[in-house]
């Protein structure tokens, strides 16, 4: 197959493409090869699939429809775009579900052959929207995909039932044609992936060719279309996900620390992700233990902890729940733990495949008692890496549990990642204790194991099987500093201090938070500054930028470590007359913010189990720098 | 450390703070004397509890040692014992926190075969918390939340330790020193998960719960000792053995398998049923474990199942050894370059 295009190809700087089928439809797949073909191509990218928790809904119906959005740009974008500049709806529950995403400016390309009356029926049209004149306005392109697709896989030897089920790979060779897409990428990987079906491998081949060459000869499109390479720094890449970063960088960070990996996991969504990548990861030594439930997996990366091992548990909000009392325990042992909560909107069951920021305060203050603990936010797919390696080096460090915030957004989505200088990276010492660290008033040497660094206030970490050093330890409290039990009042309330200032002291071993603010000091300087955190950091970005083209200042900080702060972010927040935080949540940082600070910071909310779009962020901006008063994304009835 | 050991090198600092007349005293005791014949080492042995009385075993012994959550000693020792194949992890736990807070991961550590020993001192009350009936009280036992009579039909852990396929169970008292070491170095000796109840007298909320079968003159006629190979016979004249009423007559294959008590003339010797430890089907050790309804009548201890069953920790040390020879040790450069990698110049 050649690229020569025989009609009239038009330029694009960017696009913002839409899969939508029923979940049975492949969507996620097409869209997963639409991604990786852009991304060889060299295109910036990110994607943003966005599914259904059950497995299969019924078919055809709205809550059925799985859909998978991205951007491609020849310029960095930080988020999967707002509106689609085209949306590819295999039936018409998806066409009905998406339909108030897109504008009339949309290019709507429709598998017409799903448009029977069945399936308008199950997707609630009371009348065929391809002909009843309400798509009057749009660029509609109706592609009979079902049955191009069967017939090209006539002589095949496939059933047409069979063969029909490859039509979301007709789609995405229509797309390829039209968005210029290379195609050996994709034929590539189809022959491994279905090396051992040929007839499957066959009958999809057929069907993306015939979509591909549909799109060339049917003249039904005036124009195709270029997106061309980025400029990214150069280097080499590759396409990750936010669950796969964090995977990687856990096997990383065992490494820069040269300890055994152990994740302790209970299967949940969003998370799971991790545990199976690194279940595939034997070959490095890590030891994956899908535990019973979600306190045996935390207890038992807990146990590993205290032999010495990188202790690791994965989960999302109702898993968290379950742990509180564990990682109260692992705070009261002070052993380096590691708890990643990959979000979902919430309570209890709530939408498991739907990103929310809702589990700040429970990651912050989720425990009885006085227990804080370290909290690390991931702000995009490809920073979880990072994020994960310094959550680890402040665990084993500071000899306590961490908890890194990522979320179904940062999940599931990806984007181009520079693979990274490993050098780069710092050693992080374990620091084992080898010998007794207090001499009694007998002259005997024991192990205190409550004797701590002066600096860090850390305790020593004692691998068992060491001589001499044999100890108990306990969730009792513990007498400082020989670790005895101990009901001693002033001994608690000075444990309890203790506990404080070593997460406190942190601050002082993190980098300040970066003011993106590039009128600092012009004129009358900056008035607003939007403080955000974790998977918002593409949209504030990418919201700030285009406010700033409209003549206007904003500032922008993100924050990573939500507990401690960083040291500066008081100073930072006092600049400003107005500090508003973008949270998918009803305001938690919001009141940290103001219960810290006593500023009069004011929340974005956004809860309805999507990331911001940039729009909404750049309306909301503008008009709080016009004098009005928002209260959130939700209560302006615009979803777009 | 290889010197031989005296039980001083295992007594901790510590005070013990058990009630006086508490049977946990014995149960200390038996277990620093038998860690000293058995050869081990203080710092390759691992105590980890749960919560209540029990549990505060390992302050008391000079090893490594947590005290960890109510019901969770296993899922730690779990982690710890799948992590670090070379120590020797004792989990310490009683009825309330292995059969009731903990009783899920008490049965999936068996079922999965986990190197840990579990000593469950069954005392059939809550005793930290003061008196509130537990999973293993008698129905209709009045205790300071059953007023009127527990209505909770208890578990047996011996039937229970069966039921999850626990490859080594078996049952002691506080009353028999020797047979609490015998069983302990039994359950040391043993490659996998390792359960032993031990009737454990609470003399200040349950004072008495075993004497009908435990006390001096009462235990030749009422505890019933198993031991490999042998005929299950009891009695002071050693006049009683357990006898196999199957369907059938077939021990495995049967519908059912019927044990009762018979006397031994009356039977004959060469009905009296010969027990064995290692057979891999269970339904017989069930069976033993449910000859009895209560602590009021003749009762099985010793060891109820031993079988050599891989080992979880070992498994997963093998699939590692495995999957390295197959597609070699992992290098990081590797696993960045998993997925498909392009270039920017």
């Amino acid at each position: 197959m050649t690229n020569v295009k025989t009609t009239n190809v038009k330029q694009l700087d960017k696009l913002i493409l839409r899969f939508a089928g029923d979940s049975g439809d492949g969507m996620q797949l097409v869209g997963d090869r639409f991604s990786i073909e852009s991304a060889i191509f060299g295109n910036d990218l990110v994607t943003l699939p966005d599914y259904p928790a059950e497995i299969r809904a019924p078919a055809g119906t709205l809550p059925g429809v799985s859909a998978f959005q991205i951007q491609i740009a020849d310029h960095d974008i930080l988020t999967p775009g707002d509106i689609p500049d085209a949306l590819v709806a295999m039936n018409p529950a998806a066409l009905k579900a998406n339909f108030r995403n897109i504008t009339s400016a949309t290019t709507i390309i429709v598998n017409s052959d799903s448009f029977d009356e069945r399936s308008l029926a199950k997707a609630g049209y009371s009348s065929n929207p391809l002909t009843d004149g309400s798509l009057a306005g749009y660029k509609v392109y109706e592609v009979p995909m079902t049955s191009l697709t069967v017939e090209a896989s006539k002589d095949s030897g496939a059933k047409p039932r069979d063969a029909e089920r490859a039509k979301n790979f007709f789609a995405l060779g229509l797309v390829s044609w039209i968005y210029g897409r290379p195609t050996k990428d994709v034929l590539d990987w189809m022959t491994e992936h279905f090396a051992s079906k040929p007839l499957v491998l066959e009958v999809n081949k057929r069907a993306f060719n015939a979509g591909y060459n549909f799109g060339e000869t049917a003249e039904l499109f005036e124009s195709s279309y270029e997106i061309g390479p980025a400029k990214l720094p150069p280097g080499e890449y590759t396409q990750i996900t936010g669950n796969t970063a964090i995977a990687w960088g856990l096997v990383v960070a065992a490494d820069l620390s040269r300890l055994s990996l152990f994740l302790g996991s209970y299967p949940i969504t969003p998370a799971s992700d991790i545990l199976h990548e690194l279940a595939k990861h034997k070959n490095f030594g890590v030891r994956t233990f899908q535990a019973e439930d979600e306190i045996s997996a935390v207890q038992a990366a807990l146990g590993a902890s205290f032999g010495g091992s990188l202790g690791v548990t994965t989960t999302s909000g109702p898993g968290l729940d379950l742990k509180a009392e564990t990682i109260g325990l692992a705070l009261s042992l002070e052993l380096p733990l590691l708890v990643i909560d990959v979000q979902r909107a919430g309570p209890s069951t709530g939408m498991p495949t739907k990103p929310e920021q809702s589990d700040l305060l429970t990651a912050c203050y989720g425990r009885h008692g006085e227990a804080p603990l370290p909290v690390l936010a991931a702000k995009t797919p490809t920073d979880c890496f990072d994020v994960v390696i310094e959550a680890v080096r402040i665990a084993i460090k500071y000899r306590t549990p961490v908890i890194l915030l990522s979320d179904a957004y940062l999940a599931n989505g990806s984007e181009p990642w520079r693979l990274p200088d490993l050098d780069g990276f710092d050693r992080i010492d374990p620091g084992f204790a080898d010998s007794p660290n207090y001499e009694e008033a007998d002259g005997r040497r024991v192990l205190y194991p409550y004797l701590r660094d002066a600096d860090t206030l850390a305790r020593p970490w004692v691998l068992p099987g060491t001589p001499g050093l044999e100890h108990r330890i306990g969730g009792l409290e513990k007498k400082e500093p020989s670790g005895e039990v101990s009901y001693d009042p002033i001994n608690h309330a000075l444990m309890t201090r203790i506990r404080r200032d070593k997460i406190a002291g942190i601050a002082r071993d993190i980098p300040p938070v970066f003011v993106d603010d590039p009128d600092d000091g012009v004129g009358e300087g900056t008035q607003l500054l939007v403080l955000g955190w974790g998977s918002t950091y593409g949209a504030i970005t990418t919201a700030a930028k285009r406010v700033r083209a409209r003549g206007k200042k904003v500032a922008h900080a993100h924050l990573t470590y939500l507990n401690p702060f960083p040291s500066n972010l008081g100073d930072v927040l006092s600049k400003y007359s107005k500090v508003i935080v973008p949270e998918c949540n009803l305001g938690q940082l919001t009141m940290m913010i103001r219960a810290k600070f006593l500023v009069d910071a004011h929340c974005i909310s956004k809860v309805q189990g999507q990331p911001f779009k940039s729009s909404e962020l750049e309306r909301t901006i503008i008009s709080v720098l016009d004098g009005q008063v928002q209260h959130g994304i939700d209560e302006d009835g615009v979803t777009r | 450390m290889n010197t031989q050991t005296t039980r001083k090198d295992w007594v901790s600092d510590q005070e013990v703070r058990w009630c006086p007349g508490c049977g946990d005293y014995s149960v200390l005791m038996a277990m620093q004397m038998m860690l000293v014949t058995a050869g081990a080492t203080p710092e390759n042995t691992v105590f980890v509890s749960g919560i209540g009385c029990s549990s505060r075993f390992p302050y008391y012994m000079n090893t490594y040692g947590v005290h960890s959550i109510h019901g969770r000693a296993p899922a730690f020792a779990t982690g710890l014992a799948i992590s670090r194949p070379d120590l020797d992890v004792w989990v310490i736990t009683g009825d309330g926190d292995a059969l009731s807070i903990g009783g899920n991961h008490f049965i999936h550590a068996l079922r999965r075969n986990i190197n840990i020993k579990i000593l469950l001192f069954n005392n059939q009350i809550y005793g930290l918390t003061k008196g509130q009936y537990s999973p293993t009280t008698e129905i209709g036992h009045i205790t300071k939340s059953s007023p009127y009579g527990s209505l909770d039909a208890p578990f047996n852990p011996v039937s229970l330790a069966l039921g999850a396929q626990g490859s080594f169970v078996a049952r002691t008292h506080d009353m028999d020193r020797q047979h609490m070491i015998d069983m302990f170095k039994r359950a040391w000796l043993h490659k996998g998960a390792a359960m032993v109840e031990i009737y454990q007298n609470c003399n200040i909320y349950n004072d008495g719960a075993f004497e009908k079968i435990t006390a001096k003159d009462a235990r030749a006629d009422n505890l019933i000792p198993l031991e490999h190979k042998k005929p299950i016979i009891f009695g002071k004249e050693k006049e009683l053995g357990v006898i196999l009423d199957a369907a059938d007559g077939n021990v495995t294959g049967g519908p059912s398998v019927n044990l009762r008590i018979a006397k031994v003339q009356d039977v004959g010797q060469d009905k009296i049923l010969v027990h064995d430890e290692t057979r891999e089907d269970s339904s017989l050790a069930f069976a033993l474990s449910r000859l009895s309804r209560g602590v009021f009548e003749p009762t099985p201890i010793g060891v109820f199942r031993d079988v050599s069953t891989p080992e979880y920790g070992a498994q997963v040390a093998d699939q590692l050894d495995g999957v390295k020879a197959k597609k070699g040790t992992g290098t990081l450069k590797q696993l960045l370059r998993s997925g498909p990698t392009w270039t920017v110049d």
